[in-house]
């Protein structure tokens, strides 16, 4: 049985039309959402006015992207425990969101990260940082989604000629730049909030019915796996990253990026002010971890699902490999229909995911650095700043696209853990001393973000996943041909976030210039209490 | 509210945020504030991390069966959901009893006198 023909070629027409009625029903949405976005507020922030649940449920649908749902199903297919190992880390580290920045955030901030940073700093330096990390980051992880969609498209739409792939990768990115534009955060957040509601549905219908195959009894659910297998591995730790000490210390490594990386991703943070108070930001990171953790288990029993249902060495041979193995699940339960279904939440997500990314990004560029850095806090025009931030959506909405089409078919995951690192190493500690050390000042938030990011960037240029793995590896180097790596790590996490944190405190003690400390005394009352917090705009 | 007005800060400082910041009340906030999530946010992450080194370097032990195909490695990473939840739970529970009432309070008190 010939499982990748069957899937490539199975019904592009029907899962194209069920992506199509998502797009036409999200497009409505954004539409009416447009009419009341008019201040920055609006466009930033969806005007303050989301309920923690709805929040919640749109943070869920910006967390949950293609890389968790097909990446971690693909990964327990494959790789077993391993696999299952990455999402208690995308999980875990929703608790330092919940108990350390969250609320503070909401409290102290306006638009984006470097309200947050800047409060009690010189504004222009810091900001300037704080934007140039924000770029950085959602640019890595915008540049994940959009070669990852490539993949997708293969397996999906059964299209294999580059040039086709391409044209769909430019439709998806088209739509995702008229959601931003028309619907500003708030189309942005309900696409989201769509999206999620699909995605976690269309995960729990498809657990019920794997656990209703083996009886709703796990133990047998694993036995399956492993009879297709052919290995108790598939139950064990160690099958993917416990072959060598090396390998052992960049799980180490990873485990690290991911708990800390979650509170320092600039989309993840800027939806904490699309709600009222920060008591709402606390429930819909509380709604979120719920959702994030149940969608995680519903994805073990799915990875195991498809390891014995359809088998390893069927997902291996099907285009997109790991990637494949939630859709190859979905055919061989339900058939086409729900194929096509969970392919448009596939597609779905992506566009989704990448408006949010999209919509951080433009706010950082036109509130830090055009609004607070060209304009000096000083913009003549009430709508300026908007204008400016659509037209970086665009522009970056442009540059997305370009570079999903050239970076398509390229190893991806190391874009993931890249965002991840430069967010723990770069954002996380500034934030960390911002919120909570009374001493930190400029020289210490510069050299943190800007020891962050270019430590961890520079050790991932210098890693085996840009160059010098044999060509034969499960994933192998982006450049090929050349060895120009002396890290011997995947993941920089390990060395640039304890860095990060040493250079923070370092940059701290070393400047003559001492912190603010009137400053502070506003920043920390107004963080604990939500006094002066920026209000919802009324409608 | 418009994009022109200077960033963060309100239009006339407050000219009191240092003395709230030394009030009793305010003191009082903060320390319970970090009391719990000081140790808690240690707590997590030694637990997350001693999982991970298991999963890492103690492969036989995580291996072990306990019943049919269920593991010590799966029974402990289940535990990392439920501690998540568990801790989730106790946070919100601690914030809507000892910190909502307090911070809402001193909000008024500076709210009211701007």
């Amino acid at each position: 049985m010939n499982v990748a023909a069957q899937v490539a070629g199975n019904n592009p027409v029907l899962n194209m039309s069920i992506f199509g009625v998502f797009v036409a029903i999200t497009l409505v949405v954004v539409f009416r959402a447009s009419r009341n976005t008019k201040t920055a507020a609006d466009y930033y922030a969806g005007g303050r006015s989301f309920t923690g649940p709805q929040n919640g449920v749109a943070i869920s649908g910006d967390y949950l992207s293609a890389a968790s749902f097909l990446g971690i199903a693909g990964a327990i297919a494959l790789n077993g425990y391993d696999g299952f190992l990455y999402s208690i880390g995308f999980l875990v580290a929703w608790l330092v969101a919940l108990l350390l920045v969250a609320e503070l955030l909401r409290n102290t901030g306006k638009y984006t990260m470097g309200d947050v940073l800047a409060f009690r700093m010189r504004q222009r330096p810091v900001r300037a940082a704080a934007a140039t990390s924000t770029l950085v980051v959602s640019f890595f992880y915008l540049l994940a989604q959009m070669a990852g969609a490539g993949g997708l498209v293969a397996l999906l739409l059964g299209i294999t000629s580059k040039t086709g792939q391409a044209v769909v990768i430019t439709l998806v990115g088209v739509i995702m730049i008229v959601y931003v534009l028309v619907g500003g955060m708030k189309g942005t957040t309900w696409v989201q909030i769509i999206k999620a509601a699909l995605l976690i549905t269309g995960a729990l219908a498809m657990t019920i019915w794997v656990l209703a195959k083996f009886g709703f009894n796990l133990s047998s659910l694993l036995g399956g796996a492993v009879d297709s297998a052919n290995t108790e591995a598939v139950l064990n730790p160690g099958m993917q990253y416990g072959k060598t000490e090396t390998s052992k210390l960049d799980f180490v490594s990873l485990g690290l990026a991911l708990v800390l990386g979650t509170a320092g991703l600039p989309h993840i943070l800027m939806r904490f002010y699309t709600v009222p108070t920060a008591k709402e930001a606390r429930r819909s990171v509380v709604w979120a971890i719920w959702l994030i953790g149940i969608f995680y288990l519903f994805t073990l029993v799915l990875g195991y699902g498809a390891g014995a249902l359809v088998g390893p060495d069927a997902i291996k041979a099907a285009p997109g490999k790991a990637n494949s193995a939630a859709p190859l699940l979905a055919e061989a339960l339900g058939g086409p229909v729900l194929l096509g279904l969970i392919a448009a939440v596939a597609f779905a997500t992506i566009l989704a995911v990448v408006a949010g990314l999209t919509i951080t990004a433009s706010a950082s560029f036109a509130h830090d650095i055009y609004a607070n850095i060209i304009k000096k806090g000083q913009v003549d025009d009430k709508a300026q700043e908007v204008r400016v931030a659509r037209i970086t959506a665009v522009v970056i909405g442009a540059v997305a696209i370009v570079g999903g089409i050239v970076a398509n078919g390229q190893n991806i995951a190391f874009l993931v853990a890249l965002a991840f690192a430069v967010a723990a190493s770069a954002n996380l500690p500034t934030i960390v001393y911002s919120l909570f050390w009374k001493r930190f000042n400029t020289s210490g938030a510069l050299w943190s973000i800007y020891g962050g990011l270019i430590s961890s960037i520079v050790l991932i240029v210098f890693s085996p996943a840009v160059s010098g793995k044999p060509a034969t590896a499960a994933t192998p180097s982006m450049i090929k041909g050349v060895d120009f790596h002396w890290f011997p790590l995947e993941n920089p996490g390990l060395v640039s976030i304890p860095l990060a944190f040493f250079l923070g405190w370092f940059g701290t003690v070393i400047s003559k210039r001492g912190a603010d400390a009137a400053k502070y005394a506003e920043m920390e009352v107004r963080a604990l209490t939500g006094a002066h917090a920026e209000k919802a705009t009324a409608h | 509210m418009t994009v022109t007005e200077p960033e963060i800060r309100p239009p006339d400082q407050h000219p009191a945020w240092t003395e709230i910041q030394a009030s009793p009340d305010f003191v009082s906030l903060r320390r319970r504030l970090r009391r719990f999530v000081f140790p808690m946010t240690a707590l997590f992450f030694v637990w997350y991390m001693a999982y991970v080194l298991l999963a890492d370097y103690a492969h036989s032990f995580m291996s072990t069966k306990l019943w049919g195909n269920i593991n010590v490695g799966l029974v402990l990473g289940l535990l990392q959901f439920v501690s998540t939840f568990v801790i989730t739970t106790l946070y919100v529970r601690h914030a809507t009893k000892n910190l909502d009432p307090a911070a809402e309070k001193i909000r008024h008190e500076i709210e009211g006198d701007l």
